[in-house]
């Protein structure tokens, strides 16, 4: 069972008019691939009416509310991550609770607010009881400030994860972009921190460090907005992994974080 | 199969595995890869890259299965000595990366040996960028090539053809819109870095430029050479023009010599 635990999808407020094709592009080269469940987020309306990354709690709305009809339309094949801005906690917990009510299996946080901070908390708080994953967007190595985010790396993760022993966290794309290396340092001794190894970086020497960083046990397979790489990792996988191991990195642990009736 | 973005020797930034030919041409086996253009690639981070060519032209020598694409400093005195060198080899293209070489793109030297590219009929190759920048060591600042780079040469040299590595779908539409039908004939682009769905960035490309611009290419081992399969398998592409993706256009381009 392939699972890809970071996808997206978009909506008529996204500010581009392919957005149905985009959408119909993932499900098709996903049946192509063999992607069983696309676990997907919206940020929003990326940046249309408010910015991707600090989404404002309307367009959060009214994403979590399309992405709960996608889930709805295609119910064997979506589901969902509740997207939150934590800098709105009155709005942010409501969100989760509205969206594990319809069935959402996780909850994702992009770049609102810096990943150690103690507004995160109330989140993380949510998602315990309800054994929801927490998919964090991170920037490989984070040297400095970057324009449109407030961007957090391995090391602020962790510290999160360190507060939160209890919660799942998924630590997003180590293909996309910054430095990996600096990530698979960070995450070693903190294991209720998964990586999910989406992006577009298809660097020789990626996947082998981070399966001696964290072993098979904690990798995810994924592929945010380049399902051509996300497959490129995959065949790299299948040919060095034991069966066993791919499994886990495929499907395995996924099935182990999400809720149980996420992938039933 | 032709992969024309194949790099042999240890990067300086950071430790891979699996860059010596040897391991290179497994990887070519295992994935259906008859042949590959390869450069040097520590030598593009010396301060005369053409001391890298003669362990590329003697790895080339012993094993058909690759095309040496050797590098030329274009500042340097008497470079026109390694090119006559690299015809000599029967190289497939010669490399001049302006980037690293801490040179100009439309500076004396670089015009100048876009010139004489031209006159042997060799194709010069170029690559955006070998590796992400938001994940490169903080000492590796060279900057990117740049699209009017490309465009300053199709026009300074109307015999130049250029193949650019590692490029993505904004530099590839800016250079072959921003030049004239018979200007953008001249250049060859590999999918290395040119995203499939669910953007489908190369679709787009295939459909508005048309197959017969582009090669098939993976920045191995520095990248994983699965990519650009997965790319192709990710199309509904028309069979012959795969062919020309992975093969004809790379065939065609090496063939075209015009012998001085």
């Amino acid at each position: 069972m392939l699972v890809d635990v970071h996808a997206h999808f978009y909506h008529e407020r996204a500010g581009r008019a392919d957005w149905r094709e985009r959408n119909a592009s993932r499900l098709e080269a996903g049946e192509r691939i063999g992607i069983r469940w696309h676990v997907a987020s919206i940020l929003g309306s990326w940046g249309h009416t408010s910015p991707t990354y600090f989404p404002s709690p309307s367009d959060l709305s009214f994403a979590n509310e399309r992405l709960r009809a996608l889930c709805h339309e295609h119910p064997g094949r979506i589901r969902g991550y509740v997207a939150v801005n934590p800098n709105f906690t009155a709005h942010a917990l409501e969100e989760i609770r509205r969206g594990v009510e319809a069935g959402m299996a996780g909850v994702k946080l992009a770049a609102s607010r810096r990943a150690d901070d103690p507004l995160l908390d109330p989140v993380c708080d949510a998602a315990r009881p309800r054994h929801l994953p927490v998919l964090h967007h991170i920037w490989q190595h984070r040297r400095h400030e970057w324009p449109g985010q407030e961007a957090s790396d391995g090391v602020e993760l962790c510290r999160l994860a360190a507060r939160h022993g209890e919660v799942a966290f998924i630590l997003a794309h180590i293909g996309g972009g910054g430095d990996w290396q600096h990530t698979l340092r960070a995450v070693r001794r903190h294991p209720n921190v998964y990586l999910d190894l989406s992006g577009s970086g298809v660097d020789g020497g990626m996947l082998d460090s981070a399966l001696r960083a964290v072993g098979s046990e904690r990798l995810l397979w994924g592929a945010d907005v380049t399902l051509c790489t996300g497959w490129a990792k995959l065949r790299y996988l299948e040919r060095v992994l034991r069966p066993v191991d791919l499994e886990l990195v495929t499907g395995g642990n996924a099935r182990r974080l999400f809720p149980a009736e996420a992938f039933a | 199969m032709i992969d024309v973005n194949v790099l042999l020797g240890a990067y300086p930034w950071r430790a891979i595995s699996g860059t010596e030919p040897e391991e290179v041409t497994a990887v070519m086996d295992r994935l259906g890869i008859e042949s590959a253009w390869a450069s040097h690639l520590p030598s593009l981070y010396w301060k005369d890259p053409a001391e890298g060519n003669p362990w590329l032209y003697e790895v080339c020598a012993r094993s058909r299965r690759f095309q040496a694409v050797p590098a030329i400093h274009p500042g340097l005195p008497h470079w026109e000595e390694d090119l006559r060198e690299a015809v000599t080899h029967q190289a497939v293209a010669v490399r001049a990366d302006p980037g690293l070489l801490g040179l100009a793109p439309l500076g004396q030297p670089m015009l100048q040996l876009v010139e004489a590219l031209a006159a042997h009929g060799m194709p010069l190759l170029a690559a955006v960028r070998l590796e992400d920048g938001r994940g490169r060591h903080p000492l590796d600042v060279a900057p990117e090539l740049a699209p009017w780079a490309v465009r300053g040469w199709l026009r300074h040299s109307p015999g130049l053809r250029v193949v650019v590595t590692h490029a993505d779908r904004g530099f590839i539409e800016e250079v072959h819109f921003g030049s004239t039908p018979t200007e953008s004939a001249r250049v060859w682009w590999d999918i290395s870095w040119v995203w499939g769905p669910p953007e489908d960035h190369l679709a787009h490309l295939l459909a508005t430029l048309g197959p017969s611009r582009f090669l098939f290419g993976s920045g191995q081992p520095l990248r994983l050479a699965e990519t650009p399969l997965a790319r192709l398998d990710l199309l509904s592409l028309d069979p012959a023009d795969r062919a020309l993706i992975q093969t004809g256009n790379a065939t065609a381009l090496a063939s075209r010599r015009v012998p001085r």
